[in-house]
């Protein structure tokens, strides 16, 4: 019968929104966090210009409160597919004054992210920068297209945005004008697991069950390091964790599990009655807070 | 876990094991009702009651209702996105929402109720395979019914699936259900000759024949809503008669092991592709061989839509991005004058004899709208053939003429190679969806 099963509709979709991203913009990106959603993109990269390798750069979005897991893997990926990889540090946004550092016990670099991503694509002209965001994460993201056209202040108006019919894509832009595009925007949190369990995709060990020193905050499990300042009546302790989604470590809420391959993740998130975000304290901020930090231009 | 286990009876979670999983399909849906329909509770119970919905979703749900005085958990409030959407209760833009059974998985294409209607539906049907229309049962079909219906047909939107909501209101009685349904299609078998269109009663509110069979209307045999989700047929959806493969992207490495390496990379927009098969290139007519049919480190003897590939040929022609690779004995139509339904999505009316951008499967070309033949009205069907201003969210039929030959099928024969956008070369926008006749 020649019918595709959702799976293989969802990888074939996404290979036509990345080769389209190739094809319609002249200095193109794509956006690696080292999170299990950036793999993937980079793998559908891979799969759509074999045997070609991948025709744009790599840009992480350094806040320097990384996972060492997350670097070492980022910099083994890049060798593996001969990529190019530019850092765009947060640090460095702070030193020259483009961004100030947040202060207190919440304190996090996530929100300096935009400012460093900004000038990245402004200094390196970056005419469309493929992200990992999906529909299904967070209400704001329900409403994006796949390709979301971004002003020259590299804000996003989501009342305003264009039609987007079919597959036809329109990358037409202006000047300094830029786009976000999310080739998996149609995927859910099972269909990335499912994907990389099936085409056997690595992922950074953080993803699986380890030990690690961490605290207890407002319902979330988070991971002790220098940076992060606790509060006098917050304790230390070991614990079994494993991380749900993968990004700075003062936002990254680890969920206790024994979880240590892919069949038992997946599993673990069949059970799961916490979405995928839930565990993201840079949302818990306000109801609308992804709406606030993409109209700013946040990833 | 069970792996092997296909539990009819449905259990939070069994559609997650990997072989399950995999060998679900995907269903793409659009919901069209307006405000008062209940669109928004239906989509909620779908959600709901298909357990989609997490934890903290419905918490989050939960304290909204309490807040905003409302006695039960509104499930109209899972689809909220904005924040002004939250605020005015109202919705703004086309929503993505996803959920999955153990049969398939669905992407629900979520359209407001009232702002820019046709436009945002139009968005949502463009990619859907199906369509729910709502009727409430207490108004039965109005006009609004019946310019969602013609929106459908237009789209050619594959099955219909009509939803008589709030029965409930109506003591669920069969008479108001079959009325409706005669009424209904006294106006369809105009609308959708021929169509797959299939007759609901629900209520969404309290969830009868949604996810489960209704106590209430043991008369009816239409079963739930979710079941014809399910079952309705998809795998003739896309047209698998008529070769067509818009070249997108040439793939040439730079590396020694694949120094003559030259592919040309795609999605199949219609037919069945085989290795070996006789094939031309347009605009050029040159003839050649399939010789591979590539996907990643792997070579397939045969591709379908919607099929992202990338053929290799037996000959070196000159190829870019734009021309198209059909079979030698079915050629699509080429041609510079283009007769073409359009919806009009944008607030500056359509100007005649105006120069637009057109974007139709991976080509790109400029056109003047020569003329105007028509405006449709959308609640009557009448043609208005003196009207010449094309507003937004009209439906109109105009010609165009572009600049270089377009490769098409009528849009009602093929989605992918009848469909185009126009685009103002000024301000980039997307103006108009077209459908071509």
């Amino acid at each position: 019968m020649h019918q595709l099963h959702h799976l293989q509709e969802l990888e074939s979709e996404a290979i036509f929104v990345i080769r389209e991203v190739a094809a319609q913009f002249e200095r193109p990106a794509l956006l690696f966090s080292g999170g299990k959603d950036s793999i993937v993109l980079v793998h559908l990269s891979q799969k759509a210009f074999w045997p070609a390798r991948i025709p744009f750069p790599l840009v992480h979005i350094d806040t320097g409160h990384n996972f060492v897991e997350t670097l070492q893997f980022r910099d083994s990926l890049v060798e593996k597919f001969h990529a190019r990889l530019i850092v765009g540090s947060v640090q460095e946004s702070i030193d020259n004054g483009r961004a100030v550092e947040e202060q207190g016990i919440n304190a996090s670099r996530n929100v300096l992210q935009t400012v460093t991503l900004l000038d990245t694509i402004e200094k390196y002209k970056f005419d469309a920068a493929i992200g990992g965001g999906r529909r299904d994460e967070e209400k704001a993201r329900a409403k994006e297209r796949f390709f979301s056209h971004r002003d020259e202040f590299g804000q996003w108006d989501p009342k305003n945005q264009r039609p987007e019919l079919w597959n036809i894509f329109n990358g037409k832009k202006r000047m300094g004008e830029h786009f976000r595009v999310f080739p998996i925007s149609n995927w859910t949190e099972m269909d990335i697991w499912q994907y990389i369990h099936q085409e056997n995709i690595d992922l950074p060990s953080i993803y699986y069950t380890h030990e690690r020193e961490v605290f207890y905050r407002d319902g979330v499990w988070l991971a002790c390091a220098p940076f992060m300042k606790m509060k006098e009546t917050e304790k230390t302790e070991v614990r079994k964790v494993r991380c749900r989604t993968v990004g700075d470590i003062s936002c990254t809420g680890l969920s206790l599990s024994t979880a240590n391959s892919l069949e038992d993740i997946i599993r673990e998130i069949a059970a799961t009655r916490v979405t995928e975000r839930g565990g993201r304290y840079d949302d818990k901020r306000s109801d609308a807070a992804m709406e606030d930090r993409k109209k700013e231009g946040y990833f | 876990m069970q792996d092997e286990e296909m539990t009819p009876q449905k259990q939070p979670g069994s559609e997650f094991s990997s072989k399950v999983y995999l060998d679900m399909e995907l269903l793409r849906f659009t919901t069209a009702g307006s405000v008062d329909d209940g669109k928004s509770t239906l989509i909620g119970r779908l959600l709901y009651d298909s357990k989609s919905i997490f934890e903290d979703q419905l918490d989050a749900v939960k304290k909204a209702s309490l807040k905003k005085g409302s006695e039960h958990i509104n499930l109209a409030l899972l689809t909220d996105g904005l924040r002004a959407e939250r605020e005015q209760g109202i919705t703004i833009d086309v929503a993505y929402r996803y959920f999955a059974t153990p049969q398939r998985k669905f992407i629900i294409a979520d359209t407001p109720g009232h702002i820019q209607y046709t436009r945002n539906m139009v968005t949502g049907a463009s990619t859907a395979n199906a369509a729910i229309i709502l009727i409430d049962a207490r108004n039965g079909v109005t006009e609004q019914t019946h310019r969602h219906s013609y929106i459908a047909s237009l789209l050619e939107i594959p099955h219909i699936i009509v939803c008589i909501n709030k029965m409930d209101l109506q003591d669920y009685r069969q008479d108001v259900f079959e009325k409706i349904k005669t009424d209904f299609k006294l106006f369809s078998d105009k609308v959708f000759p021929g169509k797959d269109v299939r007759f609901i009663p629900i209520s969404a509110l309290h969830g009868d024949n949604v996810v489960d069979p209704s106590d209430n209307m043991t008369w009816s045999r239409e079963g739930t809503l979710l079941h014809a989700l399910e079952t309705i047929p998809i795998s003739n959806d896309y047209n698998l008669t008529d070769g067509r493969f818009p070249v997108q992207y040439i793939i040439r490495p730079e590396m020694d092991e694949f120094h003559d390496y030259r592919g040309y990379a795609g999605r199949i927009s219609g037919g069945i592709f085989h290795k070996g098969d006789k094939v031309v290139v347009l605009p050029s007519g040159i003839s050649s061989v399939i010789t591979s049919i590539d996907t990643f480190n792997q070579q397939a003897e045969e591709s379908f839509p919607p099929m992202s590939v990338t053929l290799t040929l037996a000959d070196d022609i000159d190829i870019s991005r734009g021309d198209m690779i059909v079979p030698e004995d079915n050629l699509p139509t080429q041609s510079s004058e283009i007769e073409v339904m359009i919806c009009w999505m944008n607030q500056r009316p359509l100007q005649v004899n105006g120069k637009y951008a057109v974007k139709h499967t991976t080509r790109d070309v400029r056109c003047v709208v020569t003329d105007v033949k028509y405006i449709l009205n959308i609640n009557t069907l009448e043609k208005q053939v003196e009207e010449k201003t094309v507003k937004l969210n009209d439906i109109a039929c105009v010609m165009l003429r572009t600049t270089k030959p377009l490769f098409f099928d009528p849009y009602s024969r093929n989605r992918i190679t009848g469909s185009l956008i126009l685009i103002d070369e000024s301000t980039n926008e997307t103006m108009a969806a077209g459908m071509i006749l």
